[in-house]
């Protein structure tokens, strides 16, 4: 069996019922998937769990945080939620925008960053909220982007 | 009577995520103290102290612990679940407290467990919460080293597993039974109640669910004890809350305040006020979930029973501070937005009056609405109210209505003008919501009938 069979087994053992474990599961597939879940990843996901690649996928495309669809090598996430928007989100998704040459909601040309707006990531004193690969920053503005989009370029 | 630390209290001079810290601090004295008491007597100070849950319903929480069944008198496991999945626009108080006082968040943890005979917790913290959520493994790890969590806790008999679980994205898992669907394992939609998790909850069986900041509060009751906690605050509203000041003010961030100070206290003393010379138009005082205040009503005080006779809630403690830029349509259309995309689909209303409302409402900014649209924007919002399984849908309905109620100037220009009066010029012009990632092809797509 696989890596990723074993991990998720291992994950479910710390459940009183192993089907607990799915969120963990398509967590730990998308990861090694790229980020996302493409039609395999459900099938190995519902194997370890004893579960079917539908009930996996239709468990997925309720979280916001599962992909279906390929993503860039990095994640950048904007906070467009009331508190964020008060203080000029929009601003700084269209200095995203401009940096990275992609709407939001799309995927540079080189497949290297995803650009999403999102809904409240919960740093709402600090606005605008950006998550970048997963952690935070905050606040940003709409002149701190330049230096972000340059540090993601060179990440590699 | 500004800043009252008892949850935060020493987390600016010391690193209170080490054990060791915490504990130089008086940190796990309280969780000694209760393991040394019987069950009910533990009960009984959290019932004296009359603390209401922190999450946003307010129920009382020592009433909830007493609705489950003792160890003895049921079969089946007792379980403690946390909501830690804290996403109500506005609120960012329980990602603090994880953040800077973890342990005293665990032994609130084991305390209630303890409380109600539970042998397995389950703290269920919102996905995007990646850096919390490894703070709070490493602070887990260190109270398990010493004894506090684990089998036989501190040579009491008690044994506890704490199981660290993290959601993936959905607003909808922040209330209760949605919560435990996605803990099950499923799509995170709300459960019909009762029964009530208390009796039937997580895997059928009887199980206490609490907020983070909820929680955290058990160890300081224990210490100070309940009648002296219930002394804190006002009537109907004891102690402290950690309230999240954000929006068009000078000092964004987390103040901890006895429950009673007023909005002026918090947006001008402590937050410093409006920037930028503008002028404070309005005040939602609970989370983007509550009816608006308007300016005129920022002397009502932070407690329960002061925001309900003001005709709102005071929510998760979130207070968003708007000012003279925003557009209250573009508030409504994004706010509208937000619960659109959050709807988990369950129930009718809910799913389709959130995009009733959404279309409305962008209707009525972009200066194309008849004046009949905006009674069927109202209508839509009374036909969801009191009519869905859990209460998304009426936080969708209620603040919009506010909106509505207490701006109608503002939304009846948008109809006789034929445009937004703000010409462009709204804090919220143009915002982006963001788009459901799993249907990015419909992308301006999505049309429903508005029947007007």
């Amino acid at each position: 069996m696989s890596a990723l069979y074993d991990q998720i087994r291992t994950v479910a053992s710390e459940y009183p019922e192993s089907r607990s474990a799915v969120l963990p599961a398509l967590r730990l597939a998308q990861a090694e998937h790229g980020g996302w879940l493409p039609p395999e990843a459900f099938r190995e996901v519902a194997e370890a769990l004893e579960l079917t690649p539908a009930y996996c996928h239709a468990v997925a495309s309720f979280y916001d945080m599962f992909h279906l669809e390929p993503v860039g090598k990095h994640m950048v996430e904007v906070c467009t939620n009331v508190s964020c928007a008060l203080v000029g989100a929009q601003q700084v998704v269209e200095a995203f925008e401009r940096e990275l040459g992609v709407e939001a909601g799309g995927t540079t040309a080189d497949g290297e960053v995803t650009l999403r707006t999102v809904e409240c990531y919960g740093g709402c004193g600090w606005g605008t909220v950006v998550s970048v690969d997963h952690r935070y920053r905050e606040p940003v503005r709409p002149e701190d982007v330049p230096a972000i989009v340059r540090e993601l370029r060179h990440a590699d | 009577m500004p800043i009252r630390e008892l949850l935060l209290q020493g987390a600016d001079e010391r690193d209170l995520t080490k054990r060791e810290e915490y504990e130089a601090a008086g940190g796990y004295k309280s969780l000694r103290k209760a393991l040394g008491m019987e069950r009910q007597a533990v009960l009984d100070e959290l019932l004296a102290a009359n603390v209401r849950g922190r999450g946003g319903a307010g129920f009382p929480m020592g009433r909830k612990a007493s609705f489950l069944p003792k160890p003895e008198d049921t079969p089946k496991p007792i379980y403690l679940v946390v909501n830690a999945d804290e996403s109500e626009p506005g609120t960012f108080k329980d990602r603090e407290i994880m953040l800077r006082v973890p342990h005293l968040f665990i032994e609130g943890v084991i305390t209630a467990a303890y409380t109600i005979g539970a042998g397995t917790a389950f703290i269920y913290v919102r996905g995007e919460y990646l850096t919390e959520f490894e703070v709070l493994k490493a602070a887990l790890e260190e109270a398990r080293e010493a004894g506090y969590v684990g089998k036989d806790v501190l040579g009491s008999g008690f044994d506890l597993t704490i199981v660290v679980h993290r959601g993936a994205g959905a607003y909808i898992c922040g209330e209760e039974t949605g919560l435990l669907e996605s803990l099950e394992g499923k799509r995170g939609q709300p459960r019909t109640k009762p029964p009530f998790p208390a009796i039937s909850g997580l895997y059928a069986s009887p199980t206490l669910i609490n907020n983070v900041e909820t929680l955290a509060t058990v160890p300081k009751i224990l210490e100070m004890g309940g009648a002296k906690y219930a002394a804190l605050g006002v009537e109907n509203s004891a102690g402290t809350r950690v309230f999240s000041l954000s929006g068009n003010v000078a000092r964004g961030g987390n103040y901890e305040l006895e429950l009673g100070t007023t909005l002026r206290e918090l947006i001008y003393d402590l937050g410093g006020g409006i920037p930028d010379g503008r002028e404070l138009k309005a005040i939602i005082p609970g989370g983007s979930s509550v009816p608006v205040l308007n300016a005129t009503e920022v002397d009502t005080p932070l407690d329960f029973d002061s925001m309900a006779q003001a005709g709102s809630m005071l929510g998760s403690g979130a207070v968003i501070v708007i000012d003279d830029r925003c557009c209250m349509v573009q508030l409504g259309l994004r706010v509208a937005q937000f619960y659109m995309h959050e709807s988990c689909g369950k129930c009718t209303p809910c799913r389709e009056g959130t995009r009733w409302m959404v279309q409305l409402l962008r209707k009525i900014e972009d200066g194309e609405a008849t004046q009949g649209e905006l009674d069927v924007l109202l209508d839509v919002c009374d036909r969801i109210l009191g009519n869905c399984l859990c209460p998304l849908g009426d936080a969708a309905a209620m603040p919009v209505a506010s909106y509505v109620a207490k701006f109608r100037e503002e939304y009846q220009r948008h109809i006789d003008e034929g445009a937004c009066p703000f010409g462009g010029g709204s804090s919220l012009e143009g915002v982006l919501a963001p788009v459901d990632q799993h249907h990015a092809h419909l992308r301006g797509q999505i049309e429903v009938p508005t029947h007007a």
